[in-house]
């Protein structure tokens, strides 16, 4: 995984509250068997009906910080969202309030879903729109999210262990196995009545 | 102290804590199907690793499987593609997996329940966001990313930050035709789609302690709707009696021990919930959806809101996009509303009593002119034991499509989908844009209102034939 420091990038405006992830990645493309390739599903569904939908925008094609409506993510798990957003070139979505395994499969991924007030939002929304060219820290190191242009000077909560882990880019999984032995001596105390499918 | 059931539940499943980290949480059961596990068996595959437990994993093909010919092979390249590489993968890490034409096939939700593999107080996971609905049996059970799939794959484990408490309470007397999806459906537009955030929803009461298993996981299954992770309820009489006898339920001595113990899962008396919700049964009617998220619903009664009785701008401006997707005006009685197809089936209502229920109203009936009913099983073993009903048949005669097991129209991945502009009355989750087919219009609705308005070809209650 991809370490996060400090992310400096233009960003999108996205005013629209409740995007869910059928919206993000519509079903049909969710069909690769592979990890990548899942930008063409990006918003697919709005790109095409609406010329002027953000992302058709000339003015925002370089953009990698997406500022989002309140409840980005919900409905279906599928991380897919995730990765059509990071194929696009996104590495930080903002919002005021996000779906719970959204959130946790963004962060696990490496996209940083950053919880704002929505008062900060809607001002980065003013700024984003008025100059597409306006540019977004993002400060994992000092959990602080700043743009000057938009007079944001913003700190934001993350877990230590969650910030640790994306500073370093550490995948999960390896972490996990360093403590095989405490899973392997709860496996022996597991009720023997408990269900196996074998 | 008092404790909550979530809480014991979880407490018993913790491997390891460690200050200033999530908890590692040990996972009981592991259910997997074609869409969200291929990069996760693929990252097993680089890294060199196995899956741990493959005798606490299952799989089964569900989200893409046609519903009729299930013989051809599977004629969009790419659902065949996702079909195969899970066949490959399950045989390849020594998982075991029902697959198209097996007769434990069926959607994922449905099948671990047929088989006894749900059970009280387990921590049960999937790449999908129902398997809430595995929460009716008072197991711990959530959806998870296919990061976190792969996690389990390979550790039996994930790391996780406890969730918060919410109590719903449900009160009363349900009145004739009212089920338990207009609960749900009542409760979403109560706390709204994102209310439930961060909770796991217990619900409670003598309504919901009323219900049958099969309804409570109608129940269960949406609580992802209202944003929550979880939804529970308390294992009792009707858990115990539901769970003996089949497959992998304990036996003899092993199910009195069981027994023993679930019960003692219970929220103790006392026990503190970090929200509680309430809501009177006696005031509950048929619920429908007007909109494009599943709170945005109403009792089949009223009619399409006035986005501008809205005083939250943000959802008022929802409103008129979901108007203007929908194609609907505000004033329009709900009962106005003509749909031109009608799915029954999904992992919310495609059990058994579901499709008992809709047969009931539907039998000796025929389906409204101009009307299309699928009537799709929610596994396999559903679509026998309906077929021995005598239920198979009164769909067929009735003018409905009586299909294979499968997810089907519920996200129209496989070729069951609304033509763009199309509109339905549909037993299933979610009335996103889109979810049913490009274009296409959804209405959230319980089986029985799905079977009236087969016949009427309006949004109606069974009351409404009746009146006829
Ligand atoms: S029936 Fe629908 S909600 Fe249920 S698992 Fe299938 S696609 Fe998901």
């Amino acid at each position: 995984m991809e370490k996060f420091d400090v992310h400096t990038g233009r960003a999108v405006p996205l005013r629209a509250s409740n995007v869910d992830t059928d919206q993000i990645i519509p079903a049909v493309y969710l069909k690769r068997v592979s990890r990548t390739g899942f930008e063409d599903g990006l918003f697919a569904e709005w790109r095409k009906s609406d010329p002027d939908f953000v992302l058709n925008r000339p003015e925002y094609q370089d953009a990698s910080v997406l500022v989002a409506g309140p409840d980005f993510g919900t409905g279906s798990s599928r991380e897919h969202a995730v990765w059509a957003l990071q194929d696009h070139g996104f590495r930080v979505v903002l919002s005021s309030r996000f779906a719970d395994i959204f959130r946790g499969n963004a962060l696990k991924g490496g996209l940083l879903a950053v919880l704002l007030p929505q008062e900060v939002i809607d001002r980065l929304w003013e700024a984003v729109e008025a100059d597409p060219a306006t540019e977004v820290t993002v400060d994992l190191v000092e959990r602080e999210v700043r743009s000057p242009a938009a007079n944001v000077r913003e700190p934001f909560e993350l877990d230590d262990y969650t910030r640790w882990r994306l500073l370093e880019g550490l995948d999960d999984i390896a972490l996990t196995l360093r403590h095989t032995d405490a899973i392997g001596a709860f496996e022996s105390t597991r009720k023997s009545w408990l269900p196996v499918t074998l | 102290m008092a404790r909550t059931m979530a809480e014991k539940v979880w407490e018993e499943h913790v491997v390891r804590r460690a200050d200033g980290e999530p908890d590692l949480l040990y996972i009981d059961l592991h259910l997997v199907h074609e869409v969200t596990s291929p990069q996760a068996f693929e990252g097993l595959r680089l890294a060199g690793r196995s899956v741990r437990r493959p005798d606490l994993t299952i799989a089964t093909e569900d989200h893409n499987v046609p519903t009729q010919d299930l013989l051809a092979p599977i004629a969009d390249p790419v659902s065949r593609k996702q079909v195969e590489t899970l066949r490959k993968n399950c045989s390849d890490f020594g998982v075991r997996l029902h697959p198209m034409g097996d007769i434990d096939q069926g959607v994922v939700h449905v099948v671990g329940p047929q088989l006894g593999l749900t059970q009280p107080g387990m921590t049960v996971v999937c790449g999908d966001s129902h398997t809430s609905t595995h929460g009716a049996f008072g197991a711990l059970a959530f959806g998870i990313g296919t990061s976190q799939v792969e996690h389990v794959l390979a550790t039996q484990t994930l790391t996780m930050a406890p969730f918060k408490t919410m109590s719903v309470t449900v009160d009363g007397t349900l009145r004739p035709g009212v089920s338990a999806k207009d609960i749900i459906l009542a409760v979403i537009a109560k706390i709204g789609t994102g209310g439930g955030q961060g909770y796991v929803i217990e619900y409670r009461g003598e309504v919901i302690e009323a219900l049958s298993m099969e309804a409570r996981m109608t129940v269960c299954n949406m609580s992802i709707e209202a944003g929550a992770r979880a939804g529970m309820i308390a294992p009792d009489q009707t858990t115990f009696d539901y769970i003996e006898g089949r497959p992998h339920a304990p036996k003899g001595a092993d199910f009195d021990a069981a027994v023993e113990h679930w019960k003692s899962l219970r929220t103790d008396e006392g026990a503190v919930f970090d929200a509680e919700v309430v809501l009177d049964a006696d005031e509950l009617s048929p619920f429908v959806t007007w909109g494009t998220n599943p709170g945005q619903g109403v009792p089949l009664d009223g009619s399409v809101p006035d986005p501008a009785s809205y005083e939250d701008p943000s959802a008022r401006a929802a409103a008129e996009k979901a108007l203007a997707y929908m194609d609907l005006k505000a004033g329009t009685p709900m009962r106005e509303v003509r749909v031109d197809t009608v799915f029954l089936g999904s992992c919310t209502n495609g059990r058994i009593e579901d499709l008992r229920t809709a047969a009931e109203i539907i039998r000796g009936r025929r389906v409204a002119e101009g009307v299309r009913m699928l009537v799709v099983p929610g596994s396999m073993r559903v679509k026998e034991q309906a077929n021995e009903e005598g239920l198979g048949r009164v769909f067929e005669e009735a003018g409905a499509e009586w299909r294979e097991a499968g997810c089907s129209m519920c996200l129209g991945m496989n070729p069951d989908q609304l033509k763009p502009g199309e509109r339905s009355a549909s037993t299933s989750n979610r009335n996103f844009e889109g979810r049913q087919g490009r274009g296409g219009r959804t209405h959230l609705v319980s089986p029985q209102v799905a079977a009236a308005t087969a016949v009427r070809g309006t949004l109606s209650s069974p009351a409404d034939l009746v009146a006829q």
